[in-house]
């Protein structure tokens, strides 16, 4: 299928055959799980078209600007500080790892037992289909997770562009100081990497920039406490999918424009499941797009997603960072502030995150949660088996799903997931 | 009112009819490659006022056949329930999938956990080792009880246990015994999953490997407690999917007549 794009993607070194056949599933799973529900708000109009134009548009408009000199930069992990990309001038986009591609390849260089996120950047990369990751000027990394940080050494061999930030892994005075010393160095390499200097002014900019998105995002999540359920828990995480690669003042304005609708919604209940519906928490991993698989299965069984305790959700943005500041250091030192307070995983203790999960439940009057980890992903899992206990003594409902990207196991998660709603509704 | 319950398992599939609250007829056969044609054979010359199906291939059915559907896990609390008032814990053990349910007393499930990936820990892999000791399925059971302990599979892995099981006979070792030793790894994958959903008594084991005296006996002892076995234990999910349409009607009536003792008309 030729497209207008072609030249484009051939000129970013993709394989067009494969980037097509990408493509070709993207759209009939999109087709299948978003076009297909019903009373969608006139508001998702503009994400449907962000989707459609994922590959070609978006990408387009990043080269118009790439080509006036605006640099942009890949990220895997919400705690590279967008505020400090920005304030350099640059773009950030998130390297999406939703999607299983060229998995023999991807099996020469990683272990099978690697989590799917993991193996599909890769298969992205050495399968050429992404064009987010063949436009980036600098791709970093994080080392967080054991199976990450090992991989981008590999990764490292396969492109020329890694920039590999440090992360601690506990809470205390000392990592925090690290934070610190590794965004500071961060923000020295993206001046270098833009030719621009780094000032209060622009990095206040940075940070109303990405507040502003945060907020929309937070309007967003307080209006999925009403019941019915204004919106699908489906398209709510498509809005924070999106979130990841456009472009920030526009999306700000688009998902407010969506919250005006949703509220007018609320006021006269209107809803997208009928009142009453079984409200579902969702925890765990990052649903990178097009990982639809669980909330597909979910909001097809009798329930309603709610909320997503998730880095693709509310972990993600749930803290603003304070522009009060008016020097560099207090800057900085608010922005380390506000990304030391993520309850990733990969943090030993980690006890936050299930408060938050607790808090959450109450908050969105959740009927039960459903903890979604991938596949050899210990830090999730781990902390998954421990929520058990947990969540029981709080009288919450609770169910532990383990899964990849691959369709096989859609049945059984099926079977899983209707008794549970069954059990709760 | 005549209440159907069709419970399509991967490997064999149950019809159950309740009038009046009795079993008026029950019906077995194999799923096989055509579920659908299958189920109308089974279905053939019986007639009912209202059909529910469970299993794996429910949805299936319902996109073809005027049907409700519920889980094989409902299913099977209901049904347990019905036949054993008091159970507190389920214990399914079909063709190709085991699970474990625990019970609240009002009789909701309050926690489940299924295995339904693998062969391990089901009749799949009851039947694969039965085959491998040339020994008919009805009495592997039987067969294995006489066998003296001694022997041990530590494998719960099909292909593994197989291979466990192949050199145990080359070092001549007795069939009976192995199959004595393939029984218990099959039981120690369901002691698993009954330990977390938590395991208090009475339990229930329903689904086709119930029939095995020896599945029975060995949980029995590992558990210190008597099972309660229905009679026909894989028609359990069948039975409960006829209750839960009998309970919906019965809802539905009730409701319609506190419409009636209200002045309102009957809304259908
Ligand atoms: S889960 Fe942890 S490692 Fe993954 S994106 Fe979130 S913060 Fe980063
Ligand atoms: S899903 Fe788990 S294993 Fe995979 S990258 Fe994230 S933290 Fe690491």
């Amino acid at each position: 299928m030729a497209s207008e794009y072609d030249g484009m993607w051939k000129g970013l070194g993709m394989d067009l055959v494969a980037h097509d056949q990408l493509l070709g599933v993207l759209g009939q799973g999109y087709t299948d799980v978003f076009l297909s529900q019903k009373d969608r708000p006139a508001g998702m109009d503009y994400f449907n078209f962000v989707m459609s134009e994922v590959h070609g548009l978006r990408i387009k408009e990043i080269l118009e600007a790439r080509e006036q000199g605006e640099k942009v930069v890949g990220s895997y992990c919400v705690f590279v500080p967008e505020e400090i990309v920005r304030a350099a001038g640059a773009t950030l986009v998130g390297l999406c790892s939703g999607a299983d591609f060229a998995m023999e390849e991807v099996e020469r260089i990683l272990p099978r037992n690697t989590c799917a996120l993991i193996k599909s950047s890769f298969g992205f990369k050495l399968g050429k289909v992404c064009p987010y990751l063949e436009s980036a000027d600098m791709i970093v990394g994080e080392n967080t997770c054991d199976g990450k940080k090992k991989s981008y050494e590999q990764l490292d061999k396969l492109v020329s562009n890694l920039y590999v930030m440090d992360l601690p892994q506990t809470k205390s005075d000392s990592a925090r100081a690290m934070l610190k010393a590794e965004y500071a160095r961060f923000a020295k390499a993206m001046e270098e990497l833009t030719g621009n200097s780094i000032t209060v002014e622009s990095l206040k900019q940075g940070i109303a920039i990405t507040n502003a998105k945060r907020k929309a995002l937070h309007r967003l999540a307080a209006i999925r406490k009403a019941d019915p359920e204004p919106i699908s828990g489906l398209d709510a995480l498509l809005a924070s999918q999106v979130s990841f690669y456009d472009a920030p003042v526009r999306f700000t304005q688009s998902v407010n424009a969506l919250c005006d609708e949703l509220e007018k919604r609320v006021a006269d209940n209107v809803g997208v499941f009928p009142a009453k519906t079984p409200r579902i928490l969702m925890t765990g991993c990052p649903m990178a797009v097009p990982n639809w698989k669980l909330p597909w299965i979910v909001e097809s069984s009798g329930a309603v997603i709610v909320g997503e305790e998730s880095c693709v959700g509310e972990r993600g943005i749930r803290n603003l960072t304070d522009d009060s500041a008016q020097d560099m250091d207090s800057l900085l030192e608010a922005i380390v502030d506000r990304y030391f307070k993520i309850d990733c995983a990969v943090f030993t203790p980690n006890e936050d995150r299930a408060e938050h999960i607790i808090q959450m439940a109450w908050d969105y009057k959740a009927d039960g949660v459903i903890h979604y980890s991938l596949n050899f992903c210990q830090p999730y899992q781990i902390e998954s088996m421990g929520l058990d206990a947990r969540l029981a003594k709080e009288g919450i409902p609770y169910l532990r799903i383990e899964t990849d990207y691959s369709p096989e196991d859609a049945q059984q998660l099926k079977t899983r997931v209707e008794a549970f709603v069954e059990m709760i509704g | 009112m005549v209440f159907a319950g069709l419970d399509i398992g991967s490997r064999s599939m149950e019809l159950v009819l309740l009038h009046e609250g009795q079993v008026v007829e029950w019906r077995k056969s194999d799923t096989g490659y055509d579920p659908l044609g299958q189920a109308a054979g089974i279905m053939e010359g019986l007639s009912w006022d209202s059909l529910v199906a469970t299993g794996y291939g429910r949805k299936l059915l319902a996109q073809n056949v005027e049907a409700t559907v519920i889980t094989e896990i409902q299913a099977h609390a209901i049904g347990a329930r019905h036949l054993f008032p008091d159970c507190r814990t389920i214990l399914d053990i079909g063709g190709q999938d085991s699970k474990a349910m625990a019970l609240l007393p009002n009789g909701k499930i309050s926690r489940f956990e299924m295995n339904d990936r693998c062969a391990a820990g089901t009749g799949k892999f009851l039947e694969f080792m039965a085959s491998g000791l040339s020994q008919p399925l009805d009495e592997f059971g039987a067969f294995a009880l006489s066998g003296q302990p001694g022997v041990s599979i530590n494998s719960m892995c099909t292909v593994f246990a197989e291979t466990e099981a192949t050199s145990l006979m080359a070092k001549g070792c007795q069939a009976n015994d192995i199959a004595l030793a393939l029984h218990h790894s099959v039981v120690r994958r369901s002691l698993s999953m009954l330990k977390r959903v938590g395991l208090n008594p009475p339990v229930v084991f329903t689904g086709g490997v119930a029939r095995n005296p020896c599945m029975v006996r060995l949980l029995e002892q590992d558990l210190a407690t008597k099972l309660q076995v229905p009679e026909q234990p894989e028609m359990t999910g069948a039975l409960g999917a006829a209750l839960y349409g009998a309970s919906k009607a019965e809802a539905h009536l009730t409701a319609s007549s506190a419409d009636h003792a209200a002045g309102r008309p009957y809304r259908g």
